[in-house]
């Protein structure tokens, strides 16, 4: 097996008496696509941003390919994030910038790329996110928010990073063009060699990408195991999940 | 309500508990300004600097800003000099409304009326912003996209405010002794050209420095607070309504805080 690129090792985090995350670990190796699933609430996206160094864990470890890179600032931590993108849930765009140079944004700044070439590689990566190029000058209020997930979706991947977190990359998309989306993380990971760790509560979604599922719940991975044995996971949790029912063991706070 | 460290028996708050409480938030919310001007400051004198935000925040912030300015301005100045030829009246003293008039636009109220106008425009529009920014997660992509939002976000409104906010007062100047020119020429009967003669006679290099190195200064407060503010601002529209407001008062205070301090240390030196 090849060595991970990200490892999350006993990563805690708590705001306050809400303890989110109480001891997560998990990790991924290039060229492989993990999906997390969770219930709403129940710390994904937050643990996404204690990866990336958005939160600091209050305790745990992440390794990041074989770096320490818990309490990285500046330089190092900028040498992690180029290698990395990052869909947010609520796609993040920026609303004073157009569409293309929010995709571009990273060739813009952090490249010092000429503008009609990152204005050409932006439409290019549109394309893929199956959006044409009259979108690329609009701003991000003047489209769909189907259609600014997939903006967001093309600026995590324009660089080609060898790492990228999705977070509900599908939610809010008609069918087709989620299957896109889903084509599109495919070839991230097969293609180019990836390593993708994606949320969402979408289990065609979860089928399609995965190579490996795991769940979170109450602060833990409490299973995890490759896709094809989402079905016959032998627990409790993960089926009622899976078959989304609202009897069984996962009961919402009340 | 029912914490009991901060209610004595009788439901009000304990006045100890709740002195030491504000006295120890106001110290670390100070130190926590502190640190956050200091990242700004470093992030506005070392390059790279980023010039386009730079520009545009020029524009914002010191373009747009003149109709207020100079609105405000020609008020004052009037006011001030229609008030001065009332109060003088009492001991004859009218004729000195000219030389009151520009010493008090230039030293003092020049400044400090631009300075509050921009607490209420561009602070509480810098925090909203932010904050907003801050509540859709786009500082968080900003960094993870390898952009420091001290240079690409804070540091440029810094500079441009303290470029801009003088521009500003020079302005308020020009406009605010035209306000006292007018209310003297076509209310109080003054001759123009002695009025003209007499401002310009008693205007000195100092009081105008005066009043715009105290613009730098409520630039850079302007700024800062309008950032930090929004840099905190938590989630929802009410999130970013408090960070406006917070902002806001935040900035007009300490600008007149700053101003008295200023006007104090000129004075001391004799300036
Ligand atoms: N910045 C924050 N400050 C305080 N609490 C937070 C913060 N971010 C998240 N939380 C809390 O952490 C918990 C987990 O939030 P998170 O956004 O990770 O959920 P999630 O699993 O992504 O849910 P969803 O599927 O609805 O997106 C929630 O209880 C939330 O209130
Ligand atoms: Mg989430």
């Amino acid at each position: 097996m090849t060595k991970p690129l990200l490892e999350l090792i006993g990563v805690e985090k708590s705001f306050g008496p809400n303890h989110v995350l109480r001891g997560v670990d998990i990790d991924v190796a290039p060229g492989r696509s993990l999906v997390i699933l969770g219930g709403s609430g129940s710390g994904k996206s937050v643990m996404l941003k204690n990866a990336l160094g958005l939160m600091t864990p209050d305790a745990g470890k992440i390794v990041f390919d074989g770096e320490d890179v818990t309490h990285d600032q500046g330089k190092e931590r900028e040498a992690m994030r180029a290698r990395v993108g990052m869909l947010f849930q609520s796609g993040a765009l920026f609303d004073s910038l157009t569409v293309w140079e929010n995709v571009a944004f990273r060739l813009l700044n952090a490249d010092k790329m000429k503008r009609s070439d990152a204005k050409d590689q932006a439409i290019e990566t549109l394309k893929k996110v199956r959006l044409g190029a009259s979108v690329a000058d609009l701003r991000p209020a003047e489209i769909s928010g189907g259609m600014q997930k997939r903006v967001a979706l093309a600026r995590a991947i324009i660089t080609k990073p060898d790492l990228i977190f999705f977070d509900e990359p599908t939610t809010g998309l008609d069918p087709i063009t989620a299957d896109a989306i889903n084509d599109l993380i495919i070839e991230q990971v097969k293609a180019l060699g990836a390593a993708a760790v994606s949320i969402t509560h979408d289990m065609a979604s979860a089928r399609k990408v995965a190579d490996e599922i795991a769940m979170l719940y109450e602060g833990k991975i409490i299973w995890r195991g490759p896709a094809s044995e989402i079905d016959h996971s032998g627990n409790d949790h993960v089926d009622q999940f899976v078959h989304g029912r609202a009897d069984g063991p996962i009961q919402p706070a009340l | 309500m029912s914490d009991a460290s901060t209610t004595s028996s009788g439901g009000f708050p304990n006045p100890l508990a709740w002195l030491g409480r504000g006295t120890l938030g106001l110290l670390s919310e100070i130190g926590r300004i502190s640190i956050f001007s200091g990242r700004t400051g470093l992030a506005a004198f070392s390059p790279p600097w980023n010039l386009t935000q730079l520009w545009k925040q020029i524009v914002a912030i010191g373009f747009y800003s003149l109709p207020v300015v100079g609105l405000s301005a020609v008020f004052i100045g009037a006011a001030l000099a229609l008030n001065i030829y009332t109060g003088g009246n009492r001991f004859g003293a009218e004729q000195f409304v000219p030389n009151i008039v520009v010493l008090g636009i230039t030293r003092e109220l020049g400044a400090t009326i631009t300075g509050l106008m921009l607490a209420g425009r561009v602070t509480a529009g810098i925090a909203a912003e932010i904050g907003a920014m801050k509540v859709t997660e786009q500082i968080d992509a900003l960094k993870t996209l390898s952009a420091n939002p001290f240079r690409y976000l804070y540091a440029p409104r810094f500079l441009a405010a303290a470029l801009t906010l003088p521009i500003l007062v020079l302005v308020a100047d020009i406009i605010g002794v035209m306000g006292g020119w007018l209310v003297s020429v076509y209310a109080l009967d003054f001759d123009s050209t002695t009025y003209i003669r007499n401002t310009v006679d008693f205007l000195t290099m100092e009081d105008v420095s005066v009043g715009l190195i105290k613009a730098v200064i409520f630039g850079m407060v302007i700024a800062l607070m309008g950032c930090y503010q929004g840099s905190k601002s938590s989630a929802g529209a009410t999130g970013v309504g408090r960070a406006a407001t917070l902002s806001m008062v935040g900035a007009a205070v300490l600008v007149l805080a700053a101003n008295y301090v200023l006007s104090t240390f000129f004075v001391q030196i004799g300036i």
